[in-house]
């Protein structure tokens, strides 16, 4: 195999739990974003915009969805003679085989897959970020810095660095602690997920985790918290664009809004940096003559006869006559009947509103529902359908297992 | 279908699209947003299973190519059989010009006698339609026709373009065929798209070419009337004739009536075309979009009504587009206004500039121009 200066390892594995219902049938790199988008292409456009043609998707979690997406690579260009992109699921060898225990397990598991290239670098992605990001810079920054390890950081407010991983640096830039989701942070600076290792630093590391019994097997916990004790060079590479960890329903929703400001930090149609996606060979969106659209994102093949305010309607999706879509995400191929009100929701794939329901509705007083979600956005999933003139009170998480617990009134 | 070869003759008249074609063939026109003219017979013949298609390139052939590259779109990179550009010959014998889709068969008589297929679709690319080849060819195998020729009952011709008429019986053969007749009952219509056997198309091909023909249709069909067994197959779906700049314009608002948009591109399988992986469509508050087309890639903050805009135009706040087809890339400074307007690909109209065409005859303005 023609050697690669850096190969680049993609962590797809997770369930992503905290989207719920969102990732009960697909893992969380899989699930759309922004119109035409799953959330892995953001990651695998900035390899191929940035030129690294070498990329390994390490999938465990529910990955036929992600699998039948990322095909052979070739909308991300990816699709390379030598190199290109590989899916690495767990695989079995004499001795038996096991599933991915951690972040840094799996990359152990996938040595083999990593040695047939020769690298002198490996880049460990996560492919549940959304950003755009030139990795061929961070790798000149690490060379630069003669670091065995660089950590993409960026600042996040206070209260919110219990959920990353944070550290400290010196002037100079190099990582002189670190504080894997700390109770109390000595530093804003939270990890991206984003890695640049020297490749035979990084397997001897791997290794070594590997025959620690004790060990988590993840790069967090236990690979940078050893390297910095064994006081590698580590260095902090500051990115200052956009980046959000769509990890949640809450980070979910808001990374979609964002897309909607008249400005958006988050530019999808910069000349030299394109978002790839697979094509969905749909027509052009047909905007209908009563149709009202404003401040919202639209993608192929939708058909909108209706009303769509601040809103993000993915690929396929039909919004009917004297339909209502407001601050929602409408996933690809839903359909929003006649009358339809949906206010402050996320509608998965391919799910029927049928005429008048009403999705995201105040409670009215005294009723009793089942509210998930604290900031009172509504979730409906995948592939089902919300009956004819069904209300479903805001901050409901619906998953249609639950359906027939479903108080009657909800039905007017 | 595996044992259908598709043939796409590009060697129809397009002068009379004016500058829509002045710098390329029919097939490689802009249409519907995200489309060329090709794409519906390519995805058509895909759609039907056809896995070894030929193109019988004429002329100004370039922007085609750029469009179609390998076939890969439309799944025809293939290691047996896929897509294959059958050029016409520099200059004829007679020395004469070559758009003539005899003498290019004759030229590519090579690829036809070594394809492997038995049946052969023969079609044109200036009908936009979602039809159903597979139904054709079990007509034409259940029939016993040497010939069926795919006709549509058209009301919408527009009277200034070639047609040919075709007078079908009860049992679907074909009695009489006439080109452009001035005075016509039948509104049944050809498609120029034919199913033949092979060796059929081969013998036509070596018979007429050779006495200086031109048209296979017209010049060797149509004379064997009496004693080939044509049929008539009519497609009853929306067919969409693309021959003059009028019909163009009409064909084209045609797609903002859903049930055409839905029939166009949905019936049949799906219309592929090259991918650009533009971003999904910006609506700013303040737009006003009615009844119109809108490809991705799209901004808009202005004014569209009854319209369709292709890939990456940005519309600005208090831009006007009315019945207008605004093709890719196109920049509009602030205060434009067009009503009746076709811009093709990369114009820039200036500040405050307004444009007006009429419904039946829209001002065109070619491509990369300055306005």
């Amino acid at each position: 195999m023609q050697k690669k200066e850096v190969v680049a390892m993609l962590l797809a594995g997770g369930q992503g739990s905290r989207l719920g219902i969102l990732t009960k049938k697909l893992a969380k790199p899989a699930v759309p974003f922004g119109g035409k988008y799953r959330i892995i292409d953001f990651t695998l456009s900035n390899c191929s915009n940035s030129g690294i043609d070498t990329v390994g998707v390490l999938t465990q979690y529910r990955p036929m969805t992600l699998n039948a997406y990322i095909g052979i690579g070739s909308s991300w260009d990816l699709d390379r003679a030598g190199g290109g992109v590989s899916v690495l699921p767990p695989y079995m060898r004499e001795q038996g085989g096991e599933w991915y225990k951690g972040t840094a397990n799996a990359v152990y598991q996938n040595i083999d897959f990593i040695e047939q290239y020769d690298p002198e670098y490996v880049l460990i992605l996560s492919g549940d970020h959304i950003y755009k990001m030139d990795y061929s810079k961070m790798l000149s920054y690490h060379k630069s810095k003669g670091a065995v390890a660089t950590i993409a950081v960026i600042p996040v407010p206070w209260e919110e660095t219990h959920r990353f991983g944070v550290m400290k640096t010196d002037d100079t830039g190099r990582i002189t602690e670190f504080q894997e989701k700390p109770k109390v942070a000595k530093s804003n600076l939270a990890s991206m997920g984003v890695y640049v290792f020297d490749w035979q630093v990084l397997r001897a590391y791997l290794e070594a985790d590997e025959a620690d019994p004790d060990s988590n097997n993840d790069f967090g916990k236990n690979i940078i918290p050893n390297m910095l004790a064994a006081g590698e060079p580590m260095y902090a590479y500051a990115f200052k664009e956009y980046w959000k960890d769509v990890g949640t329903v809450d980070s979910l929703w808001e990374a979609n809004m964002d897309l909607l400001a008249k400005d958006p930090e988050l530019k999808l149609n910069e000349a030299g940096w394109k978002i790839f996606s697979l094509n969905q060979t749909l027509p052009p969106q047909l905007v209908g003559p009563e149709a009202d659209v404003q401040g919202s994102l639209l993608g192929d093949g939708c058909l909108v006869l209706g009303k769509v305010h601040r809103s993000v309607i993915f690929t396929g999706a039909q919004i009917a006559k004297g339909a209502e879509v407001t601050e929602s995400v409408i996933m690809p191929g839903v359909k929003i009947g006649e009358g339809a009100t949906v206010h402050k929701a996320i509608i998965g794939e391919n799910t029927i509103v049928e005429a008048g329901a009403k999705i995201g509705v105040p409670p009215r007083p005294g009723e009793k529902a089942d509210i998930v979600n604290e900031n009172g956005i509504t979730v409906i999933e995948d592939n089902v359908c919300v009956p004819h003139s069904m209300r479903i009170v805001q901050g409901t998480v619906l998953s249609v297992a639950e359906w027939p617990a479903f108080p009657e009134e909800w039905i007017s | 279908m595996r044992n259908l070869l598709g043939i796409i003759d590009l060697s129809e008249h397009a002068e009379s699209l004016g500058e829509l074609a002045a710098h390329r063939t029919l097939g490689a026109v802009p249409f519907g947003g995200r489309y060329r003219i090709i794409d519906f017979t390519l995805s058509n013949m895909v759609n039907a299973g056809i896995r070894n298609v030929g193109i019988l390139l004429n002329d100004r052939f370039g922007p085609l190519l750029d469009h179609i590259k390998d076939g890969k779109e439309w799944d025809l990179n293939r290691q047996r059989d896929g897509m294959f550009l059958l050029p016409a010959p520099l200059r004829t014998d007679s020395g004469e010009g070559i758009s003539s889709n005899l003498i290019n068969l004759r030229h590519n008589i090579g690829y036809l006698e070594k394809s492997r297929q038995e049946y052969a679709l023969f079609s044109g690319c200036g009908m936009v339609t979602n039809i159903d080849y597979q139904a054709v060819l079990a007509f034409h195998l259940e029939k016993k026709a040497d010939i069926t020729v795919i006709y549509s009952q058209m009301h919408n011709l527009q009277e200034d373009s070639p047609y040919t008429a075709l007078v079908v019986d009860e049992g679907g053969r074909v009695t009489d065929m006439a080109l452009n007749p001035r005075h016509c009952t039948s509104r049944k219509v050809s498609l120029n798209m034919y199913v033949l056997r092979k060796d059929l198309l081969l013998n036509l091909v070596d018979h007429y070419s050779a006495r200086q023909k031109r048209d296979l249709f017209t010049d060797a069909i149509m004379p064997r009337l009496a004693e080939l067994r044509i049929y008539g197959y009519e497609h009853k779906g929306y067919v969409g004739a693309i021959n003059s700049l009028k019909s163009y314009y009409q064909r084209s608002m045609d797609l903002l009536k859903p049930e055409v948009w839905q029939d166009l591109f949905f019936t049949h399988g799906q219309i592929s075309t090259k991918v650009k992986h533009e971003p999904p469509v910006r609506y700013l508050p303040g737009s006003k979009v009615s009844n119109s087309l809108i490809a991705t890639g799209c901004t808009i903050e202005g004014t569209v009504e009854n319209s369709i805009l292709f890939r990456g135009v940005e519309v600005g706040a208090g831009v006007v587009i009315k019945d207008s087809i605004v093709m890719q890339k196109a920049k509009l400074g602030p205060g434009v206004t067009l009503r009746n307007v076709i811009l093709d690909k990369d114009v820039t109209i200036t500040a405050g500039k307004s444009l007006a065409g009429d419904p039946s005859f829209p001002v065109v303005i070619s491509k990369a121009a300055v306005v």
